[in-house]
This record gives structure tokens, sequence and C-alpha cells, in this order.
């Protein structure tokens, strides 16, 4: 932990500690963007899944 | 590090016309790639190619090769020189359009009935995802470009299966010295190859070559790879590829042609890929014994046991009779390889090996923001929990086709949930969006792609045709012949007839 002054910021010569989030509200916004991708992929898989899947064909490559 | 590049075939769909041709598809955007550098391409030279060489030291007759091999033109000259003359040929039989060779010194062109980017050498493993990510931004813009110009929609996915038994490849090329017997270096580095796929998997949704049972599994290609050496890439295809094709000093180098691993849209996947296997080869150069103790007892089936393992708990057998999981091979590995690592960079590899094996050891989805089939199972996972019932407890079953179509469209370039997800902040990069806008204008700086790719983004109208190891020069001379730059020690990255040119 980087010392602190009478006001309560670290000293200027000292590096300050990366401003990270906590891990629990890290955590919480991944699980926020994921729900919201998962949430646009459900809606869009409703659609033709069945059809897209058989259409995908491809060649053998290399 | 040494001297790598990555080649990439893209998967190619017409989402309004399922059932288009993907060759005509496939050159009608190499053609769009054209239009899209404008003046800055030039054609491919086949005049130094080999395939029917073999890493084993004979050489294929021409009767018996199949003709996939052939990709070489007959007047293969085996005095490398400095700067030789060409005699000019007249109109040229490979169709122009067929190939685009770029300012950043990557080969945009069609292999097979795929558009494939070979990425230019480069000689670190943050470059070459930099440069690897420069081919996905290439491969947009010309799909885009074809949109334009044919007014029709072309759909690329950096996969490498379509789930009905057609595989296509994406392949990693390692300078390595000819001095190393080519036995040793196979049977060395086959134990890497079978158990790197914890972290180089993409993740597939079906198990088996036709998805013929449903399920989820680490690694794209791992159900393609039918034997432990060989020179194929089509049929049969081997975890060693023996082909013996340098493209570089024949007496110093060989180029290892890696075809076992999977397309990847994750940095860190791409980085250690190309990372942790430069760093065993640097090992196996140098002979160490300590890797003898790794040999798999049965590499190609174990290929298979480690892409099914998501617990990453399987034992494999080695051949000295015992046991060890995937992840201890790695960890064993990483150990080996502390002695080879020779500078920062090759530390900072060894710094991500570590710590993406520690993260797989003690928490799977901890690495999900690194390791890419990690990152997809968890979506998928989480899709099919939305989806639990009565019936389904569990959620979606594995052969319900959301789920396949998820993992498809995973992998399409723009706006795939792969890239999606980036956008969303859960991915780690590992190089900026600018950093991959200048890779996609300008070749790498410490390799001869600053050549290649310099000479056609300053003087074009100079160039009749590039390859790897020539550049070959159409000026107004005495002799009135083509002049064939030979650039055959990959790190030469100055030569004094092309810097004069790109110079001036």
């Amino acid at each position: 932990m980087a010392q602190l002054n009478a006001q309560g910021q670290p000293y200027e010569d000292e590096t300050p500690e990366p401003e990270a989030p906590a891990p629990a509200a890290a955590a919480q916004a991944s699980n926020d963007a994921l729900d919201d991708l998962l949430a646009e992929i459900d809606g869009s898989l409703q659609v033709n899944a069945e059809q897209f899947v058989r259409s995908f064909v491809q060649k053998g490559g290399q | 590090m040494r001297v790598v590049g990555i080649e990439t075939e893209y998967g190619i769909v017409d989402p309004d016309e399922p059932r288009a041709n993907p060759i005509l598809m496939s050159s009608r955007l190499v053609a769009a790639c054209r239009g899209w550098a404008g003046e800055r391409t030039t054609r491919w030279d086949y005049g130094g190619e080999d395939p029917l060489q073999d890493q084993r030291g004979f050489r294929r007759s021409r009767a018996s090769a199949t003709p996939d091999l052939l990709t070489d033109a007959p007047e293969y000259d085996e005095s490398a020189g400095h700067v030789t003359l060409r005699r000019r040929r007249g109109s040229w039989e490979d169709p122009a359009h067929l190939n685009a060779v770029l300012a950043n010194g990557a080969r945009f062109y069609v292999d097979h009935a795929h558009p494939e980017y070979s990425g230019p050498e480069v000689t670190s493993a943050r470059d070459a995802v930099i440069w690897d990510r420069a081919g996905d931004a290439i491969a947009l813009a010309s799909a885009e470009r074809y949109a334009a110009d044919e007014g029709s929609a072309v759909h690329l996915y950096k996969n490498n299966v379509d789930g009905k038994g057609a595989s296509y490849g994406t392949h990693e090329n390692f300078l390595v010295s000819r001095a190393t017997d080519f036995e040793h270096l196979a049977r060395r580095l086959t134990p890497h190859l079978v158990t790197r796929q914890v972290f180089t998997g993409a993740g597939r949704v079906g198990l088996g070559p036709f998805g013929e049972a449903a399920g989820f599994q680490i690694s794209q290609r791992a159900d393609y790879m039918e034997a432990e050496v060989g020179l194929e890439t089509t049929l049969r295809r081997p975890i060693i590829n023996t082909r013996d094709e340098p493209h570089a000093e024949r007496a110093r180098y060989r180029r290892l042609h890696v075809i076992i691993g999977d397309a990847n849209l994750f940095d860190v996947a791409t980085y250690l890929k190309v990372g942790t296997t430069s760093l065993v080869l640097a090992a196996i150069e140098a002979d160490d014994e300590r890797l003898d103790a790794l040999e798999l007892a049965a590499p190609v089936a174990a290929v298979q046991a480690v892409s099914r393992d998501l617990a990453l708990r399987e034992r494999l057998e080695l051949a000295s009779g015992e046991e060890a999981t995937a992840l201890e091979i790695q960890r064993a590995l990483l150990e080996i390889c502390r002695t080879y690592a020779t500078d920062a960079g090759d530390a900072a590899i060894i710094a991500r090996w570590e710590g993406v094996l520690e993260r797989l050891a003690a928490d799977l989805f901890s690495a999900a923001r690194e390791v890419e089939w990690v990152a997809k199972l968890q979506l998928l996972g989480r899709l099919r929990a939305r989806h639990a019932s009565d019936a389904h407890p569990d959620g979606l079953p594995w052969d319900d086709a959301r789920l396949a179509a998820m993992d498809l469209q995973w992998s399409r370039l723009g706006d795939g949930w792969a890239t999606r997800l980036a956008q969303a902040g859960q991915v780690e990069r590992l190089a900026t969006d600018e950093e991959v806008a200048a890779a996609v204008a300008a070749a790498p700086q410490d390799t001869r792609a600053r050549l290649r790719g310099g000479i056609v983004a300053a003087r074009p109208d100079l160039v009749d045709a590039a390859g790897w190891s020539t550049v070959v020069l159409d000026r107004e001379t005495d002799h009135g012949h083509l002049e064939v730059v030979h650039l055959d020690e990959p790190h030469a990255s100055r030569h004094p007839l092309l810097d004069a040119l790109i110079g001036g």
C-alpha cells in the first residue's frame, strides 16, 4: 500500500496503486455484459438456428 | 524469437445463396481485395516453390503426386543467387485475380475452395498476433468491397469445421535449423502439439468428424488428425507435416509447417500457440533430452482424448509406461523451456504460459478472458441454462441447433459472438486496434517481409510478381529480361537494390 499524506492522498513521489475495481464489482460488471450479449444471442437464435446450421456447408481445405 | 508466420483459410458463405460456388466466391473476394488495395498489390511468383520435397529426405515423383500438391511452376531453379535473370513468359496461365501480394507483406489468395491469408514473416509472438488480426481486417475489408462490387453479401468465418465433415486449416510456420534431425524434431515436438490444445483450442460443438455425437470439445481440428507424420495436408492429416519447402536457404533452414492448430480469435490463444511452440523448438534444437520423458504412447488417440477432456483430468499414457495429464505435460514443458528464454519477449511468453496453466488448473472459468474454448463453453453453458425446464433440467441438450449455430456464428468476421464479446470488454487484448490498423498497411520491419511489402507499397509499377523468397522486377534494362531478386535469408530486412527503389 502507498503511504498516505495528511489529506489522505498518496505522496507524489510514490506510484499510485492502479485503480482496479473490487473483485466482486468486476465480476458483477462482467456478468451484466455477458447477460446483455446472451439475451441478444438467444433472441437471434430463436428465428432460424436450424436452417442456419444446415446451410453452413464448406468444402474441405488443408 | 525465431521467424514465424500464420496462414488462415476462412470459411466462406453467401448468406442469401447458401449453394453459391465457394471457389468462384473466393476468387471474386481476392479480386475485391486487389480492388481494395488499389495500385499497391502484385501477383504471386510461382517460380520457387517445391511442394514435392519431403522433410524426410526423399522427393516425390511428379507422377505419384495428387493434383493438390502441384502448386509450383515447372521451371524450378536450384541456383538461388542474389539477383538472377528470368526470361519473359508472355501471358500467364494463372489468372492474376487468384492472388494478391499486399503492402503488409502478406499473400491473400484462393486455396482450394477457401480464401486464405498468409501473414508476413514476424519475429515475435506479439507481432504474430498483430499481423494475424491484420489479416482478419483485410479479409473483412475485402468482403465489404465484394458487397459493393458484386451486389451480394459474403460472410467469412475464422473457424476450421463446418460440422458436416469438412475441415480447413490454420497453419503455423516456424523457421528451424536444418541441422536438427527431423525424426528427432517430430518425436519431441508431438507431446506439445497434442497437449497445447488446453490453451490453443477454439472450442467446438459436436464430436466426431461429422459431428456424429452430441457434445462439446476443446479443439476444432482434433477429430481430423489421423496420422503421426506425413506429407499430406488434406487427407490422412498428420500431427507433424513433413513438407520440406523452406522458402529459404535450404542448407541452413527448414520451415516446420504445423497444421494441427485451431483458428483463434483470442489474442492470448494465438500468442501462446506461436510463442510456446517456438520455445519448445528451441529446446529441440538444443537437443534437450529432458523432452524424451514426455513422449506419448499413442499420440493420435491422445489428440482426441485431450480435446474431449473438459475437466482437464484425463491421464495420458506415456511411452515410458507412466501417465500424465495434458496440464502436467504442459507444466513439464514450461519448466524445460525456461532454459531457452533468451530475451524479454520470451520471458513474457513464459510468464503468460505459467499463468494460464495455473488458472486452468485452479478454476477453468478464471481463464475465460484468455482461452477461447473456455469463453465459448462459458457462453454456451449460460445459453443452455437459460432454457432449463422440467424436461431439460440441464438446459438445452448439446444437439440443439441453437448451440451449433452459436458455435458457427462465434467465428464470423465483423459481427461474430467472439468479436462482440471482445467489444463488451470480456476478452483480453494484447495489441491495440491502432497497431492492427498499422499492420494492415505496412509490413514487419525486421524480416524480409519489409522488402516484399515495401516494394509493393512504394513501386508496384516495377514489380512483376513476388513470392516468399523472391521479388521479380520488370524494369527497362539493356538485357530486356525480368530480374529475380532472391530473398533466401528470412531475417534479412535490407537489400541494396530493393532499398534503393523503395527509398527513391
